[in-house]
């Protein structure tokens, strides 16, 4: 797991529930955050713990009590944040993921035809076009970062893509999607303060604004999602309220980056790690679907989402005061064996296996839902025609943040079939 | 016995018998009916068995999930329904229900 020496994992079992640290980005990091969640989902589903580096906040770990929770918008409110970290109050960006309805509904539809499967179709031969390249100049029988040289490549490729964003600049948009999701206290200190963030946010609003005139009028009938915006009349001045705007691109940039990316690196290591599975979906490419959707039950990219309560309410027997936060642990819900058949079974034709919760549940479930598993789709339709092995031939190494599971490494070798 | 009748965006139609207790959702997977994905498996928490019914006796009225459900879809008409909402009761009348372009 990449432990430092001398780094000891906590013992989950032996503590009291009151001194569970369910804020440990290294829980992720190095991967120990199972028996954490087990206990919780098992003695505390709904654990409250006084102090964080984000503060106090509240822990929902079943997936009953996270589905409830979901469905009740007006108890569990998604403003001021769905981050655990309260945001600041000169720098509030509209995001429809971060509001209540009825604003929320108008401003989600405003946007969500620009993923919606039929303009998808318009983007697959792209998609496959990149994802090919990205496959075909991989080196042959020696070993790489597969996070690196795919995942990250595809999904900036991808993003750029979508964009129509200017090639040559197309790692910013990698780079502002890991910055805006690493605020110092939610990645052990490794990641950028809100100064440093705030600066990065400005530089890529002012590159979008940019973006957003030059092609406004310019008679161009090219299809990217700032076109795309600039088309419909419910968002074709959105370019005159900078936080909207803003608010909008990072939940595409973010929404369409870490998630995407730390599945495709994922899928990589659950086919190792059981290759039965492997045999499985070589033997029938048909279950590639079903297998893009249990790998992202698997991984759980954004392990949660927080709500906070608008009164006070009692749940499962605990009290949660109006105003606190509810932090609900989809990763947790996502391993939760009353839901779950043998759940930590990497299992791709499960069945229901589209009934997990890595894209939440409710009105907030993920816009891009679709535009994901289409990226993954092709991928592996991709990849599986070309390589007779992807082994994984190193220890990964994974992401220190309590909003993202993923991985920053990840040796593989791949062999072409010889044609 | 009620019978459901499923059209697809491009006019094609499915009859099937439907049984009493099951939702429309699960009588379409269960006579494999393409055009309703059924994300979340029936809780109304997904709306990806989107319909539109365009015939039918009288129906219980969607509750306030399945409402704000539907409220997110920029194709909403006003007959739409989740189809894992509209359970089969004994003597129900004959239903048809239009499946839109795609689920989302």
């Amino acid at each position: 797991m990449n432990m430092p020496a001398g780094f000891a994992t906590p013992d989950y079992r032996a503590m009291p529930l009151e001194d569970l640290d369910v804020s440990d980005p290294r829980m992720f990091q190095y991967d120990y955050w199972h028996e954490l969640f087990a206990r919780l989902r098992e003695e505390c589903p709904i654990h409250y713990q006084p102090d964080s580096p984000a503060g106090p906040f509240w822990s929902v770990t079943r997936y009953e009590d996270i589905v409830a929770i979901e469905r009740d918008t007006e108890t569990f409110s998604s403003e001021p944040s769905i981050a655990i970290i309260d945001p600041e109050p000169d720098m509030i960006l509209k995001m429809f993921i971060a509001m209540d309805p009825p604003e929320h509904d108008d401003q989600r539809r405003a946007v969500h035809h620009v993923v919606a499967p039929r303009n998808l179709q318009e983007f697959e031969s792209l998609i496959r076009e990149r994802t090919i390249e990205v496959l075909d100049s991989l080196p042959e029988n020696e070993p790489f970062d597969w996070v690196k040289l795919v995942s990250r490549d595809l999904t900036t490729k991808m993003l750029a893509t979508l964009f129509d964003y200017p090639w040559e600049e197309r790692n910013n948009l990698t780079e502002w999607s890991d910055m805006f999701t690493s605020d110092v206290r939610i990645t052990a200190g490794e990641g950028s303060t809100r100064e440093v963030i705030i600066e990065h946010m400005t530089v890529c609003l002012q590159r979008f604004t940019e973006l957003w005139h030059e092609r406004k009028g310019d008679g161009k009938e090219a299809f990217d999602l700032i076109r795309m915006l600039q088309a419909d009349p419910n968002t074709e001045n959105m370019v005159d309220d900078p936080l909207l705007y803003m608010g909008n691109i990072m939940l595409l940039i973010v929404g369409g980056n870490d998630t995407t990316r730390n599945s495709m690196s994922g899928g990589v290591v659950f086919l190792n790690q059981f290759p039965d599975e492997m045999a499985k979906v070589r033997q029938n490419p048909d279950l590639i679907p079903s297998m893009v959707s249990e790998i992202i039950r698997y991984q759980t990219p954004l392990p949660h989402m927080r709500r906070t309560a608008t009164r006070d309410i009692e749940l499962n027997g605990r009290k949660i005061s109006k105003g606190e936060k509810v932090v609900l642990w989809f990763v947790s819900g996502n391993y939760d064996d009353k839901v779950i058949e043998r759940p930590n079974d990497f299992w791709i034709d499960r069945p229901s296996v589209r009934n997990h919760l890595s894209f939440g549940a409710g009105i907030h479930r993920c816009m891009g839902n679709r535009l994901a598993e289409m990226q993954l789709r092709v991928l592996w339709e991709e990849a599986l025609q070309r390589f007779e092995t992807v082994e994984v031939v190193g220890e990964p190494k994974r992401t220190c943040n309590l909003f993202i599971r993923g991985f920053t490494e990840l040796p593989v070798k791949v062999t072409r079939f010889q044609s | 016995m009620t019978v459901i009748t499923f059209i697809q965006h491009d006019g094609s139609e499915r009859m099937v018998d439907a049984d009493v207790g099951l939702s429309l959702m699960e009588t379409a997977l269960k006579h494999d009916v393409p055009g309703i994905d059924a994300d979340c498996g029936g809780g109304a928490i997904c709306g990806t068995c989107h319909c539109f019914v365009e015939v039918s006796g009288d129906l219980p009225a969607p509750d306030s999930q399945e409402t704000a459900m539907l409220g997110l879809r920029p194709d909403r008409a006003d007959n739409s329904r989740l189809a894992c909402q509209i359970v089969v009761a004994d003597g129900m009348p004959d239903i048809t229900v239009r499946l839109p372009e795609f689920q989302m």
